[in-house]
């Protein structure tokens, strides 16, 4: 698409945790230039006052659905989604149908994102074949296909032995193990244990379920000396137990996700509305306040989404019954924004570190920055806009959202990725000469 | 505003409750006379959907419903595809085609009657849902103690057993508290769910630090299944801990009332011994039951809600 010059706006450098005024040139994928007043006669110009240029951001923790489940999500739908949302890479979890735990399936994975105008895959593959937790998965050809981590997600590995291998063995290979810690025995899944889990009758898990599972980990962990991940922290005993093994010196990081820092279960109410069934459940407002300092002092040190469509025939059931998970790209940054930065927990540049360089660094890659001869992984983010969360402004394949029509703060206007981008003309509007940009690349279904 | 629907006690206000018991209370009348039976509803369909078995329950719901002349269809819903929840929008389409009046659910997942209620065009009654709520049970049961009372305010009702799996638990402490009573629950610690203070009530983990002194004694059955989850570790040990034994009879009130929601493990939460008092009131509740359900099928279905002028003016 040749030169574009973005003018008048200010540059996020999350690593040095800094803003500055600044012009940026990008030829044909690459930033050519970084400073004031750029003279490029013959770029499109995109007008950036009181706007934010900032690199793209990374989701650690997404579920896309294929294979399997094409219905709720697809590759190329969800790489789509998270990319209009401002993430430019993607982790999306292996715990497909059948599940990504071996050399093919990465490759299929990967094959399947070719050509798509959205975020690029950064492989996840299963820990244990199957994510059944009895037999190692073959981490070595998944690495070799280009897998960067494994995790067996929804399930977490229960025999410690096993773990211990699954630890060992991917070291070797340079594989991060990510966790998403849950002691079965002490996890009924449903509601968070307390008054509102009591009120409503529903079985519960307390938040110790998560952070003893963490603990094990991290034990295993700093035996093995293998780098550790924990997924999606929801309770203020694993903020407890992370501290512990940070100040320790173990190799471990972790995240969370915005729904665990806006909601706690009391917005379950009496209404049972299973748009608010996520796993790990929502939890207290002592948790919430804990994950919001946690991230303050970077004791958690990322932010994911937990993206996870589901059909509304897997959502339209009795609360037990419905399958858990939001989808959680369209509003990421929104919340974020709103919670954290707008009440100032975060600056926006530490915002940005907590969405796009932490994830790089926990994944062993480049943190994204807009720097002159590095490729073009940028987004525009508006903070003054407001908008609703309608159903219209769904990207995904599904609707599961709790946050639909919700009035939100900020915005990603605009996506670069190389030669790919996504440009939002409703809230750039005219003063660009970027041009037309389809708004929705692919077709929705249900809508 | 009237209540469309009975999904819980926590959604009424100390005044509905009043209405439904005194509407209750002429129903009651009804069925002491030679033909028990009142025109009120005739023309109206009301479906009993269990999706847990439930003889008592459902056999009060078609009772109370055919002693108002309505039209009363039975459905039981194999547990197995419940859970799955395979039937249950399908169900609820076949109903809306059918053209009813009503719905009694009965359902092993807390909160199915409010995911009913928000999609049928029709009135839904909780008959129970998972662990959440039984109001229609803490209705009569509450109407079977005013019966002997007259007011529960300031009265001491202690609740005895499974508290943490007990929707009747949960209804009759929300109900309780609205009437005025003083509640005190006590179970094993297993048994207790978290925070249950805050629904109101005192705590109380040794049934003999506190039963000597209350007005009620309300027992929970204790679901013999959750034996298996290492809940309580025997039998035996639960009726000598928290038994209503024929030791522990000789030392309550004189005028205390025990009653039960039936149907009762005897010689585990109560020895047999119990039923032969005239303190023990589990054949009025059961009377009691066919009323209360009248009163609340009535105002729903009559179209009027709870509160309607000719009930609440009564
Ligand atoms: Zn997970
Ligand atoms: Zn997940």
């Amino acid at each position: 698409m040749g030169k574009i010059l973005f003018t008048g706006g200010s540059v996020i450098d999350p690593v040095g945790g800094r803003i500055r005024r600044a012009d940026v040139l990008i030829e044909n994928g690459l930033v050519k230039a970084v400073g004031a007043r750029i003279k490029a006669p013959d770029a499109k110009k995109v007008d950036c006052r009181n706007r934010f240029l900032a690199p793209g951001f990374i989701d650690l923790h997404c579920h896309l659905r294929e294979p399997g489940e094409e219905i709720s999500e697809t590759i190329a739908s969800g790489a789509w989604a998270a990319f209009a949302s401002g993430f430019t890479q993607i982790c999306p979890m292996p715990n497909t149908n059948p599940a990504i735990d071996s050399e093919a399936m990465v490759r299929f994975e990967l094959e399947a994102a070719r050509g798509v105008n959205g975020a690029r895959l950064i492989p996840v593959g299963c820990c244990t074949k199957g994510r059944q937790g009895k037999e190692l998965a073959e981490l070595g050809g998944m690495s070799m296909a280009g897998a960067r981590a494994v995790s067996d997600d929804g399930n977490w590995v229960s025999d410690a032995n096993l773990m211990r291998r699954v630890l060992e063995y991917a070291k070797t290979f340079n594989l991060l193990v990510m966790s998403h810690c849950e002691v079965p025995e002490l996890s009924l899944g449903l509601a968070d244990e307390g008054f509102v889990a009591t009120r409503l009758g529903l079985p519960a898990s307390p938040g110790i379920a998560e952070a003893i599972a963490a603990m094990r980990d991290i034990m295993l962990a700093e035996w093995t000396g293998a780098p550790l991940h924990i997924c999606h922290v929801s309770s203020r005993e694993t903020v407890e137990v992370l501290r512990w093994a940070k100040a320790r010196g173990v190799a471990v990081t972790a995240e969370t996700c915005p729904h665990y820092f806006t909601l706690t279960s009391e917005a379950l109410g009496r209404e049972y509305d299973s748009n608010l069934r996520v796993n790990p459940p929502l939890r207290s407002e002592l948790d919430r306040k804990a994950i919001v300092r946690a991230l303050k002092d970077g004791t958690i040190d990322a932010i994911s989404t937990d993206h996870a469509p589901h059909t509304s025939e897997e959502k339209e059931r009795e609360f037990e019954a419905a399958a858990p998970g939001i989808i959680g790209f369209e509003t990421a940054f929104s919340l974020c924004y709103e919670v954290l930065v707008l009440k100032k927990v975060l600056t926006l540049p530490e915002l940005v570190a907590r969405l796009s360089t932490a994830p790089a660094q926990i994944l062993g890659l480049e943190p994204p920055a807009i720097e002159p001869g590095k490729e073009a992984n940028l987004v525009l983010l508006d903070t003054e806009v407001r908008w609703e969360f309608s159903r219209e402004r769904v990207l995904s394949r599904s609707f599961n959202t709790p946050f639909l029509g919700r009035m939100m703060r900020g915005k990603v206007v605009a996506v670069f990725l190389g030669e790919n981008y996504y440009f939002d003309s409703e809230f750039l509007g005219e003063q660009s000469e970027v041009g037309k940009f389809p708004k929705v690349g692919f077709k929705k279904t249900g809508a | 505003m009237a209540l469309q629907h009975l999904l819980g006690i926590a959604e009424l206000t100390r005044e509905e409750i009043l209405t439904i018991l005194e509407q209750a209370k002429r129903f009651r009348e009804v069925l002491d006379r030679p033909i028990p039976i009142v025109p009120a509803l005739r023309g109206k369909t009301i479906v009993n959907l269990f999706f847990e078995p439930s003889t008592r329950t459902i056999t009060s719901f078609t009772l109370a419903a055919s002693r108002l002349s309505a039209q009363c269809l039975n459905f039981a819903v194999s547990a197995s595809s419940a859970k799955k929840g395979e039937s249950l929008l399908d169900t609820v389409e076949n109903i809306l085609a059918m053209r009813v009046d009503g719905v009694v659910v009965r359902h092993s997942l807390a909160g199915v009657p409010h995911f009913l209620a928000r999609r049928v065009n029709c009135f839904v009654v909780n008959a129970g849902d998972g662990c959440h709520e039984h109001p229609t049970q803490a209705l009569l049961d509450n109407f079977t103690l005013l019966e002997r009372f007259g007011s529960l305010e300031g009265k001491r009702v202690l609740i005895v057993g499974d508290i943490a799996h007990s929707r009747v638990a949960r209804s009759n402490i929300i109900c309780l508290n609205k009437l005025g009573a003083k509640v005190a629950v006590c179970a094993p610690p297993t048994l207790l769910p978290v925070g249950v203070e805050h629904l109101g009530c005192e705590v109380f983990f040794r049934l003999d630090k506190i039963l000597y002194e209350v007005d009620v004694v309300h027992m929970l059955r204790l679901q013999v299944e959750r034996m298996g989850a290492g809940l309580i570790p025997s039998l035996r040990e639960y009726r000598q801990f928290y038994g209503l034994t024929r030791e522990r009879l000789s030392k309550l009130k004189p005028e205390v009332v025990i009653i039960h929601p039936g149907p009762v493990n005897w010689g585990v939460e109560m020895d047999y011994d119990v039923k032969e008092m005239p303190q023990t009131l589990i054949l009025n509740q059961v009377k009691n039951g066919v009323a209360v359900r009248m009163a609340v099928l009535f105002l729903l279905a009559a179209g009027r809600g709870l509160l309607t002028e000719e009930a609440g003016s009564g």
